[in-house]
């Protein structure tokens, strides 16, 4: 067994920990997804109002900058848990990897400021900063969203796909961060994924709500406009979504073998391997599930006769949970599948009639899109990061050699779900309140449709 | 000073500007939870919220700025201190959820009482952060901090007379340097009866804080006598003296009303016991674990720095333009004055859409070939490409702003 920083620490808790951390990260990943797509969005909305001059999409973009800075609020403060818990649950991490991949967050932290800095300017220059110069403040904010989401996902990719080290003695030498983060052909998939997921989340979330409207009969053009602009933009990255997340799927299946053996519940290394459809893994296999010949091996490898490594090549204790992992798997792409499907009607009505889908039903699956995106989001987030387990930094460093060896887990862990459970209720009010302040008829002119 | 030294620089710079920067907008909490019921407890609650509300996010990337630097630069010593120092650091944790939180909700309040809930609730964690902050240092000041995953006692490594004295310091200090800039800017502002509230409260916070000071060098010579030995005879001593100096000169300035001076000569003052501190306990970062053994390799080291230099290129001007215009009045207070711009017929000329569906077909086929079907890096650069390519060139073709005033017309059949 390697040696850390720390020689290894006791800990009752640690499924506990890993539940905090994931709590805190399943919190954080949303906001992550609107702090990505809403200032894009709605610089869009301004823009089309510095070329028309209509003010709807001055009335648009102001009201979601509303949105924007109530969710950024929230993100600061669980960004900022989830860099404390990197210290607090997991000390021997950091502690020891830290040289390696601590730059990234330096730089994603600088990117966070941009950020900051920038949402000030925007939000409260409103109205007193010129329109082009107050146009020209959004740009930062979308282009450090990018940035920062970089610098994160480098280092989820690293702790994927370890490298630019070498572990001596507990110590880590020949340490080249920037080969270790930027150098790693692993993160690109995940970047561009999770850089879609967020337009998704973003995008069904706002036109969800609308969808609402106008199944209580609100269908101005206001709430029109308010619809077609952020489910165009989610559409458009639901439809991307499919061969991203094939290219994610080949990936894993060349660098984390076991995980991809997890995601599709395969005990044992087989040629040409049988894709399953739900059911449930017991004993080494799927059972109940829907079996389709070689499909594994096909979409894997690209050959129906390709051989798929199993779970029984390696040890029971470096196995992940793998019904946690399949079925948050099987999850992601069932949503994903759905989404596209809803994103297919839309383009195709859209480009085929020239309008917005007539049909109750389409605005009904589009108010359950929004939250169905978010359950996807965390099912591929739990899909990567349960699937590594029990590694934290693959095949170098075990979770359970990671972790704090500080008592009092499962009281912190309970009083942080208590707090989040509470900035959840404040937030849903919150948006409840600025959703529900009237809009000013005469902000919606010109031609103005009944509302 | 050597390059392992350099970050460490770096991270008291950051701790520094947090405490005068995000500790104003902490202290600033303070003052709206004291600040009484009424109209006149009223007004002083918005007028904090106003003049932080613009700025307070970018003071708080401050501490992620420390956090990241001291994980980067010095990994050993903070899973060493984050480890035993946990539960300082839980509290100071959820003391700023509270107040992230409340700073979201004071948006949707409707009514007084809404809002005094909200503000109560960021007072007491605007007290409730900086005290647990100040005791972590204390812990690590009073060295209690061993080297090890959570090697040191959860409780008393904070929760000691260092601690303790180092807490209640860090509370005066953001309630009195909150008191100096918003009597600075209501003084700009000309709003005479706030200036006047501010100033006593300036006074009376600036007094506690140096009754505090005071009383606890009899705190560090009880309890830990190394680092007042540093600061008082040793290379702290000159830093100490200076941070006595502009204490004292910045409630002079207070009292005389120059309240943009004080606000800079109490800066120095928090700037140089921050200096001081580090200048008394060094070479030592924790008990047996000196600076450069602390220290990152010195690849990381060189890395680690280039990227503070040139974020810090980045974030000054854009920080130095957010204060300019919250100073100038032009992100507080002033009425919309936007110039309306001259109208442009449409959105997008709708010449080309059939091409353009055209092209973001044709966009994501080739991805889908290039994605899916091949495996080389040249061929997921060009698919990559493509796709996103299809995704402009897709919004673009289905120009959802017209969209929404062609479907005017179906909206009755809609109903």
């Amino acid at each position: 067994m390697a040696a850390f920083a720390f020689p290894p620490a006791h800990q009752a808790y640690l499924l506990q920990a890993r539940q905090m951390q994931a709590l805190s990260f399943s919190v954080h990943i949303p906001l992550v997804c609107f702090g990505i797509a809403l200032p894009a969005i709605i610089l869009y909305v301004e823009w089309c109002y510095l070329r028309t001059g209509d003010m709807l999409y001055r009335t648009l973009a102001q009201r979601w900058t509303r949105i924007m800075v109530a969710l950024f609020a929230v993100g600061v403060i669980t960004g900022t848990i989830l860099s404390f818990e990197m210290g607090l649950l997991w000390p021997n991490f950091t502690a020891t990897f830290g040289s390696v991949f601590g730059l990234g967050f330096a730089i994603e932290g600088f990117s966070f400021f941009i950020e900051a800095i920038f949402i000030g300017i925007y939000v409260y220059g409103w109205g007193r900063l010129s329109p082009r110069m107050h146009f020209a403040s959004g740009i930062p904010i979308v282009v450090s969203g990018i940035t920062g989401s970089f610098m994160v996902i480098a280092v989820n990719g690293w702790m994927n796909h370890p490298s630019g080290f070498r572990l001596v003695g507990g110590k880590t030498v020949d340490v080249h961060p920037v080969a270790a983060l930027f150098g790693n052909s692993y993160f690109w998939h995940e970047l561009l994924h999770m850089y879609l997921a967020g337009y998704m989340v973003t995008g069904f979330l706002l036109a969800g709500a609308y969808a609402v409207g106008r199944l209580r009969g609100r269908w101005g053009r206001y709430e029109r406009t308010a619809l077609a602009i952020p489910l165009t933009i989610a559409a458009l990255a639901a439809i991307a979504q499919g061969p991203v997340g094939d290219w994610a799927a080949r990936d894993v299946a060349t660098t984390q073998p076991i995980k991809l053996a997890a995601i599709e519940g395969l005990g044992t290394t087989t040629k040409g391997a049988d894709e399953h459809l739900l059911g449930w893994y017991v004993d080494g296999r799927v059972k109940y599930g829907i079996a389709i010949p070689d499909l594994l091996s096909l979409l894997a490898f690209h050959n129906p006769n390709a051989t798929v490594q199993g779970l029984n090549t390696v040890p029971p204790d470096r196995r992940p949970p793998v019904n946690v992992v399949r079925v948050a798997f099987q999850t992601m792409v069932g949503i994903g599948t759905l989404l596209g499907l809803i994103a297919v009607i839309f383009l195709f009505v859209r480009w085929r009639h020239k309008r917005l889908p007539d049909s109750v039903w389409f605005y009904r699956a589009l108010v359950f899109a929004g939250p169905l995106s978010v359950v996807a989001l965390i099912s591929g987030w739990v899909t990567t990061e349960v699937g590594r387990q029990p590694w934290i930094v693959y095949h170098v460093m075990l979770t359970n050699q990671a972790v704090t060896g500080a008592s009092g887990i499962p009281v912190s862990y309970g009083a942080l779900a208590l707090v989040y459970l509470a900035v959840a209720c404040g937030v849903a009010w919150v948006l409840r309140r600025l959703a529900r302040v009237p809009i000013d008829p005469g902000q919606l002119s010109p031609s103005q449709a009944a509302g | 000073m050597r390059l392992y030294d350099v970050p460490l620089v770096f991270a008291l710079i950051g701790l520094g500007l947090y405490t005068v920067l995000a500790g104003a907008d902490f202290g600033g909490g303070f003052w709206a939870l004291t600040a009484g019921s009424g109209p006149a407890g009223e007004r002083i609650r918005d007028y904090v919220h106003h003049s932080v509300a613009a700025v307070w996010e970018a003071n708080h990337v401050w501490l992620i700025f420390v956090l990241t630097v001291v994980w980067t630069a010095y990994p050993v010593a903070f899973g060493s201190i984050a480890s035993t120092l946990s539960v300082a650091l839980i509290i100071a944790g959820f003391g700023i959820i509270v107040r992230g939180a409340a700073y979201a909700l004071r948006s949707g309040t409707s009514s007084t009482a809404e809002t005094r809930v909200v503000d109560t609730a960021s007072g007491l964690s605007s007290v409730l952060a900086p005290f647990a902050l100040g005791a972590a240092i204390g812990g690590i000041a009073s060295r209690r901090v061993p080297v090890g995953n959570a090697a040191g006692n959860l409780v008393t490594s904070w929760l000691n007379p260092v601690g303790t004295l180092i807490g209640a310091l860090a509370v005066a200090t953001c309630a009195y340097l909150a008191a100096v800039y918003l009597a600075a800017d209501a003084a700009r502002r000309e709003e005479h009866d706030l200036t006047r509230r501010f100033r006593a409260r300036a006074l009376g916070a600036g007094l506690a804080a140096g009754a505090i000071a005071l009383g606890g060098v009899v705190v560090l010579h009880a309890d830990a006598h190394p680092l007042y030995h540093g600061l008082v005879a040793g290379d702290g001593a000159p830093a100490l003296i200076l941070s006595v100096l502009a204490g004292i000169c910045a409630l002079g300035l207070v009292w005389a009303g120059r309240f943009e001076a004080a606000q800079y000569t109490a800066a120095v003052a928090v700037g140089a016991i921050i200096a001081g501190w580090a200048l008394a306990q060094q070479p030592v970062f924790l008990p047996h674990l000196t600076i450069a053994q602390a220290a990152a390799p010195h690849d990381t080291l060189v890395a680690i720095t280039v990227a503070v230099l040139a974020g810090a290129a980045i974030v000054f001007p854009s920080l130095a333009l957010l204060f300019r215009l919250t100073l100038a009045g032009r992100l507080g207070h002033t009425d919309d004055a936007a110039a309306t711009p001259a109208p442009v017929a449409a959105v997008l000329s709708a010449s080309t859409p059939g091409l353009l569906v055209r092209v973001a077909a044709a966009c994501l086929l080739i991805s889908l070939a290039f994605l899916t079907a091949a495996d080389a890096r040249w061929a997921h650069v060009i698919g990559v490409s493509a796709l996103l390519v299809f995704i402009v060139t897709g919004f673009l073709a289905a120009t959802p702003a017209e969209l929404a005033q062609t479907s005017a017309s179906r909206e009755n059949h809609a109903e």
